[in-house]
């Protein structure tokens, strides 16, 4: 595995959510992919406890459609939402020729006219090689605050 | 100004048969009555006795504005106490969920200590009081217990200390609750799947109005709902292709106007109700593995189809509790200011059950109620959109007229509708205005 090449998936994976260009975002995601952000430290899995998001590539679409839907009422103020990334690092021991895990501190911002939300976590990426492209297999968000009380999120982290 | 306070008749005035005042949602100075009153005066939800399994475990939440301890007791039995040491007011547990040490509910300032009854047991260097009175004093007694009930289960307080009784003040709308607890085949659930804790900025009863409206999903859900029919219609899956769960659960609820007319909604004294008497978005959902032999082995088949065939959409227990009995779900409405209310969305295991229904209804809680889920902001959206378009000074009055008949003006808004009725929304009206104004002075 390319180490160069699995950070800078990281920071576009980002880039692309931050600018909106949601179609090819869809894209980085093996079609077995999981968008995950437990709602509990140590949570074993994303059935039998709730999660803040745990998507499949139907949901995600489900997700990106309706950003654009005319009738998001919720969006009718249009969200917008910036990362701010810490130096994505392989994980020590998982790297093989196929697959690694990219843990990656970060700041997200998120705001809708006068409101502005912040939070911040670790986001683990999951990258396997499918034909030759590296892809995300699993994201895996680690919100620092994930048991508070929380507003609205509705960007993508 | 107080133009509310010792003022049982103004506050009367803001709700009429059809209509409620604004003020209703803008005014703190009735939010802070509110508290002193509808949340004294009527039973609130406080917790699940699975909560706090064994002797000296406790849960800590607040009961409107006041901490309180759900604990369980020596004696096995759950009791609501002040959060609040007797001596200088220092609440006594901070963690939401812990266990007291030694059987003892130990202060953590001056280390005085109570037994899990609330009784005082100790203080440090009693001497100190000697020749004061102390036993005399009411600190001396320790914690005073909240009145509160456990009804299969679901634990119930109610802060004033004379009120209606509560099987007088929920009456036969505790049915949802029966029926939520017998669709384990051993007749016994266990809180599980997690706390979604979602903050509003609205006022509390917008969200407890939206609970029985069934006027509001094809509209204000057809971006989310709509797009999740439309990407799987056109998906195009192969005959025979299971639907899957989110499908499921998105789909229902940009059903037309006819589907939620017709699953018909009871509205019963004091301002409870549900909607899906008949049916609900939650009939139509695939069977669970071995789920529906387990409860036919438990109950018997005609007993085991009578529970199942039940599938109640929302049932109100005003003011604070909805329940979603058909997907074992539950939501609590925590009031915080006149426009701010933190909803918990609590998920059970069905014991007995296969856990792919806990998986099903964590499933639920995460597309639609959680903080991050696209039902949920489009219905905060209609909230807060409520919340700043009342300050327009176009009308006083927020209209509750959908079916309303001069009948209902003196028999009350208890029956059984069509679902898009407004008769839920009257009736919770109706009981806020009794709730607020019982205790008052001056109050017929």
């Amino acid at each position: 595995m390319n180490e160069t090449a699995a950070v800078e998936l990281v920071y576009h994976e980002a880039r692309l959510l931050d600018e909106k260009r949601f179609d090819e975002w869809y894209e980085l995601f093996t079609d077995d992919a999981r968008y995950w952000m437990p709602l509990t430290r140590g949570q074993p899995d994303g059935e039998t406890h709730t999660s803040l998001f745990y998507e499949d590539k139907l949901l995600l679409k489900v997700r990106i459609d309706r950003l654009r839907h005319p009738n998001a009422f919720s969006q009718q103020q249009p969200s917008f939402c910036q990362h701010v990334l810490q130096q994505p690092c392989l994980e020590g021991g998982t790297v093989g020729p196929d697959v690694c895990i990219v843990r990656t501190p970060f700041f997200y911002a998120e705001s809708q006219l006068d409101r502005q939300l912040i939070l911040t976590g670790v986001a683990f990426h999951h990258l396997v090689h499918v034909e030759g492209r590296l892809r995300i297999r699993l994201k895996k968000i680690e919100l620092l605050n994930r048991d508070a009380a929380l507003p609205s999120i509705q960007m993508l982290l | 100004m107080n133009r509310y306070r010792d003022n049982p008749e103004a506050i009367r005035s803001l709700v009429r048969p059809d209509r409620v005042h604004r003020d209703l949602y803008l005014d703190p100075e009735l939010f802070d009555l509110e508290m002193e009153h509808l949340w004294r005066n009527t039973w609130l939800y406080v917790g699940h006795d699975s909560q706090v399994p064994a002797s000296g475990d406790f849960y800590t939440t607040l009961i409107g504005r006041e901490p309180v301890l759900m604990i369980r007791g020596a004696d096995e039995r759950v009791r609501v106490l002040p959060n609040r040491c007797s001596h200088k007011g220092t609440k006594l547990a901070s963690a939401v969920h812990g266990k007291c040490q030694g059987g003892l509910i130990r202060c953590p300032y001056h280390g005085w200590t109570y037994r899990l009854d609330g009784t005082l047991r100790t203080v440090p260097l009693k001497s100190g009081y000697e020749g004061t009175d102390f036993e005399g004093s009411p600190v001396a007694r320790g914690l005073p217990e909240i009145h509160s009930v456990n009804y299969r289960g679901f634990v119930f307080a109610r802060l004033a200390a004379t009120g209606p009784d509560f099987q007088e003040y929920f009456g036969d709308s505790l049915s949802s609750i029966d029926n939520l607890v017998d669709r384990s085949p051993e007749g016994k659930l266990e809180v599980a799947g997690g706390v979604l804790r979602y903050l509003h900025d609205c006022n509390w009863k917008m969200y407890v109005e939206n609970l029985n409206d069934a006027m509001h999903p094809m509209v204000a859900h057809e971006s989310s709902a709509g797009t999740a029919k439309k990407l799987w219609d056109g998906s195009a899956p192969a005959a025979g292709t299971p639907t899957p769960m989110v499908i499921e659960q998105f789909v229902p609820f940009v059903n037309g106007y006819e589907f939620f007319e017709k699953m018909g909604v009871r509205v019963y004294a004091n301002g409870h109700s549900y909607t899906g008497v008949n049916f609900s978005i939650h009939s139509r959902y695939s069977s669970v593995g071995d789920y529906e032999a387990r409860m036919i082995a438990a109950y018997g088949e005609e007993r085991a189809r009578r529970i199942l065939g039940e599938a109640r959409h929302n049932t109100v227990y005003y003011p604070n509790l909805t329940i979603k009995g058909a997907i074992q779900a539950i939501r609590v409405a925590r009031p915080l200011a006149v426009d701010k209310t933190l909803i918990e969305s609590w998920t059970f295991r069905l014991v007995g059950a296969p856990d792919e229904l806990l998986a099903r209804t964590t499933t639920y809680s995460r597309l639609i109620n959680a903080p991050t889920s696209m039902v949920g902001h489009d219905d905060l959206h209609c909230y807060r959109s409520i919340q700043e378009g009342l300050a327009s000074s176009a009308a006083e009055w927020v209209n509750l007229q959908r079916n309303y008949t001069a009948a209902e003006q003196s028999a009350g808004p208890a029956g059984t509708y069509g679902a898009t009725n407004e008769a839920p929304m009257r009736g919770q009206f109706r009981a806020w205005a009794d709730f607020m104004t019982r205790a008052m002075a001056g109050a017929g």
